[in-house]
């Protein structure tokens, strides 16, 4: 009996103790007063605006705030508009950012005065992937074969066409440009991936370095070839995409012969000087909306890389994304007068 | 005709109670959004996708399309009412819409509008059933040498079949040119004409022009007018539907032909945009009454509706089959497609056959159920202009302020938008025409954009613009339109008329 009763006693004394321990951080705990404004620093359409009205869509549908989620595009200026206005709002609990690349190419290459460490960085959802796509009657059928092609050709004779100017997609494309010096590229600007993955249809440029998501629809009707993923390893989506081949079918471009790697982050970040409870709940938020089913089909579907970090160990990555983005824009000469 | 099966089982699809009642409720919705300038369809689209994740996707894309459908039927009412477009294309229905108004012929000018943007999509619609497959292949050869001849094609047309002086409209087109090139080069990636301001890094927004330029520069205009609406004798003529239609079938020329020009525009897809103003170009040039544009020609609002709404309908076509947007409002469509697991592009039509044959359906659907509703309120809307003008010119003021509000949320676009009412109305005195510079700013850089992407593709050589017959004939038919004043002044000189006599 008097063990069993010590072992009660105990019982009530470690659950005492644990509601002690936890009833200050319940009581700190924050969580948003007013609606949240999640700004696009992109137009509607793109891969940064399907990524956030998904995460709206998942937090909507699953009820994981008590506050609505307003989705606002700021896109003007190379999505320079929208990180200003977050920039601008300094300890605003209020207002998050979805990133892409523009996060280190918009102040670079036009020297409007922002940088990522002006903002707080909370979570990076993914990254994007990149693949070299050819359409389907071109004879190149690897890589390396592609690479040859532009090397054999004249001077600027391979249209390659992205979205916007001295932004991933051209910067991938100078990366090429080391691979098959002294011949270079034609990059020809469009507004935006889908537009890119259409003109590669039909027949007006010869490659791109479309997103996946952005040319998946034109890789099951066999009108595209992926040649190579700009990924230091294979995608590990295994579940067959076309008739006979995978995401992970597609060689990485170094195993090809290319050494040439780049991903986009896709991260959320918020206002400077907020508090650490107010990141953490939005931390927490997104932990949550990545550990749905949907979400999980959503990665998926755009066959991303489900890398996500956050804190510390985010900065660290930032950093060297940062210098990476600058060496390569320096090497291309895209960078703005005085940077 | 697998087509007509199909397109029967989309019915069966779509025309469920449940259904039906999304399509009345998207269709109010939309024609409220509509007729808030700045609330455009993109925004409203936006603001209620949250609403539609729970429902199965039929269901959502039919809801979101009938507030599509709204919007289109919302924004030709304040064009006509208040000479205030709320969206691009309905632009060209202000220039005898609006006159009509003024008239006390406001119902006459809904009725028309209503209906022919009833005819305008429900041709596009069949020929989507029909020519699906076909039309989204004809797509594919657009490159950027036909984007930019298309659009050389309407700048072209709008010089050449203009009323007032050629250089006039040559002068406000320039100044529209320059007011679209602020803000970030797409090419260079390098901000231009922005002289360290951020709020000039977005450009200037249509809208807020439109809003300035038409809505405020008519209340100036009023204003000095003596404080009155000229439309606010009209009487109201619950009959005035159907002796408007008795009107509208023997326009039926202008119909068919604005129903081609739409289509194509749509499928090509230059837009729908260009599709009103070619259209209305048209319509002036080969009407009998051509003189009377611009002064309340029921034509004149016929001829653009059609075409636009059908250039919206077939725009739709592109963007199911090849997964690229026509619109702003097709892009949040596009992104509300993804969240539903669905994959836009060519294999939808495979593998998700009840989607969009549902879809379809709820096209002709949705622009039945939205004509009738619309046409039941002409007269509700054409009262509006009976109120007083010291309590409705108010109104209208802080909508449009809220209007221009609402595009980027920033303070700075509604003195943009009283800077340009300000322009509007000195463009009004001084006879210079306004069209131009709007079609300049909506769609002087995409032009810029097709004109580089194509020199950067044939290394700086201008044969590109000739290179094949779709580009090559585009652009002579663009050269003739172009130079089509000075063909008429050299007829003159070598009849030996004087062109004194000619110009009255």
């Amino acid at each position: 009996m008097r063990s069993f009763r010590s072992t009660t006693a105990a019982l009530a004394g470690a659950a005492i103790a644990s509601f002690t321990f936890l009833a200050p951080g319940t009581a700190q705990a924050w969580e948003p007063t007013k609606p949240v404004t999640f700004i696009i620093p992109a137009g509607t359409g793109g891969g940064a605006d399907q990524m956030a009205r998904f995460i709206q869509g998942v937090i909507a549908k699953h009820n994981l705030m008590s506050q609505p989620l307003v989705v606002l595009n700021k896109g003007g200026g190379a999505g320079a508009e929208g990180f200003l206005e977050v920039k601008k709002n300094a300890g605003d609990p209020h207002t998050i950012i979805i990133t892409l690349s523009n996060l280190f190419t918009t102040p670079l290459a036009t020297g409007v005065p922002f940088n990522w460490k002006e903002m707080t960085p909370v979570s990076m959802m993914a990254l994007d992937q990149f693949v070299l796509w050819v359409n389907s009657s071109a004879k190149e059928k690897t890589a390396g074969e592609y690479i040859a092609t532009v090397k054999a050709g004249d001077d600027k004779t391979m249209k390659m066409g992205g979205t916007g100017s001295k932004q991933e997609d051209q910067i991938i494309t100078a990366a090429l440009e080391r691979v098959t010096a002294p011949k270079k590229f034609t990059y020809i600007p469009y507004k935006g991936g889908g537009e890119v993955a259409t003109q590669l249809v039909g027949g007006h440029i010869n490659s791109t370095v479309n997103n996946p998501i952005e040319a998946v629809s034109h890789w099951k009707s066999g009108a595209l070839r992926p040649l190579c993923i700009f990924d230091g390893e294979r995608s590990t989506y295994k579940e067959k995409v076309t008739a006979d081949m995978a995401w992970s079918d597609i060689p990485t471009c170094k195993e090809a012969g290319v050494d040439v790697e780049y991903q986009m982050l896709r991260g959320i970040f918020m206002s400077p000087g907020v508090k650490p409870e107010e990141t953490a709940y939005y931390v927490d938020l997104l932990k949550k909306v990545r550990e749905t089913p949907d979400w999980k089909e959503f990665m998926e579907k755009g066959a991303f890389n489900q890398k996500s970090i956050s804190g510390d160990e985010f900065k660290t990555w930032l950093d060297k994304a940062e210098k990476l983005h600058y060496d390569l824009m320096k090497e291309a000469g895209f960078l703005a007068p005085g940077k | 005709m697998e087509e007509i099966a199909s397109l029967m089982h989309g019915f069966s699809v779509a025309a469920t109670p449940f259904n039906l009642l999304l399509m009345v409720t998207g269709i109010i919705l939309g024609v409220i959004i509509g007729v808030l300038p700045g609330l455009g369809g993109a925004n409203g689209v936006a603001i209620l996708l949250p609403l539609t994740f729970t429902m199965p996707p039929t269901s959502a894309i039919i809801m979101l399309s009938c507030i599509y459908w709204g919007a289109l039927f919302g924004g030709a009412i304040t064009s006509i009412l208040f000479n205030i477009p709320g969206e691009p294309w309905s632009v060209a229905t202000t220039f005898d819409g609006h006159p009509m108004a003024r008239q006390g012929r406001a119902d006459e000018a809904l009725t028309a509008a209503f209906t022919s943007s009833f005819v305008g999509a429900l041709v596009a619609v069949i020929m989507i059933t029909f020519l699906a497959p076909l039309v989204a292949k004809f797509a594919l050869k657009f490159g950027p040498a036909e984007f930019f001849a298309v659009f050389f094609l309407t700048f072209a047309s709008f010089v050449g079949m203009s009323r007032g002086s050629p250089m006039k409209v040559v002068a406000s087109m320039s100044l529209g040119f320059i007011l679209g090139a602020i803000g970030l080069d797409q090419m260079t990636g390098t901000l231009r004409l922005t002289f360290g301001f951020t709020e000039l890094l977005n450009g200037f927004d249509f809208l807020i022009a439109v809003i300035g330029l038409f809505g405020i520069g008519e209340i100036l205009s009023s204003i000095e007018d003596g404080l009155k609406f000229q439309g606010a004798h009209a009487k109201l003529r619950l009959g005035a539907v159907f002796t408007t239609w008795g009107k509208l079938a023997k326009l039926w020329m202008t119909s068919v032909r604005s129903c081609l020009v739409g289509c194509w525009m749509g499928i090509t897809p230059g837009g729908a945009t260009p599709a009103s103003f070619m259209s209305y170009g048209l319509a002036k040039r080969f009407s009998r009454n051509g003189d009377n544009f611009g002064k309340g020609e029921i034509e004149g609002v016929v001829a653009p509706e059609t075409a636009a709404h059908a250039a919206g309908t077939s725009a739709l076509l592109p963007m199911i089959t090849l997964g690229i947007p026509g619109s702003p409002t097709a892009a949040v469509l596009l992104g509300g497609l993804m969240i539903w697991g669905l994959q836009p592009g060519p294999m939808l039509f495979v593998e998700q056959k009840e989607f969009v044959w549902g879809l379809i359906a709820s096209m002709y659907l949705g622009n039945i159920v939205g004509l009738i509703i619309v046409l039941t309120c002409v007269p509700l809307f054409a009262a509006i202009l009976r109120v007083p003008f010291s309590i409705i010119a108010p109104i209208i003021l802080v909508v449009c302020a809220i209007g221009a509000y609402t595009v980027n949320n920033a303070m700075f676009d509604v003195w943009m938008m009283l800077v340009f009412g300000i322009v509007g109305y000195l463009f009004n005195r001084l006879d210079y025409p306004l069209a131009p510079l709007v079609l300049a700013i909506v769609l002087g850089d995409k032009a810029e954009e097709g004109f580089r992407q194509a020199l950067l593709g044939s290394q700086g050589g201008l044969g590109v613009f000739f290179s094949n017959w779709l580009v090559g004939s585009i652009m002579m038919l663009g050269l003739v339109l172009l130079f089509w004043p000075v063909f008429g002044w050299l007829k003159e000189r070598l009849a030996g008329t004087p062109s004194s006599e000619r110009a009255s």
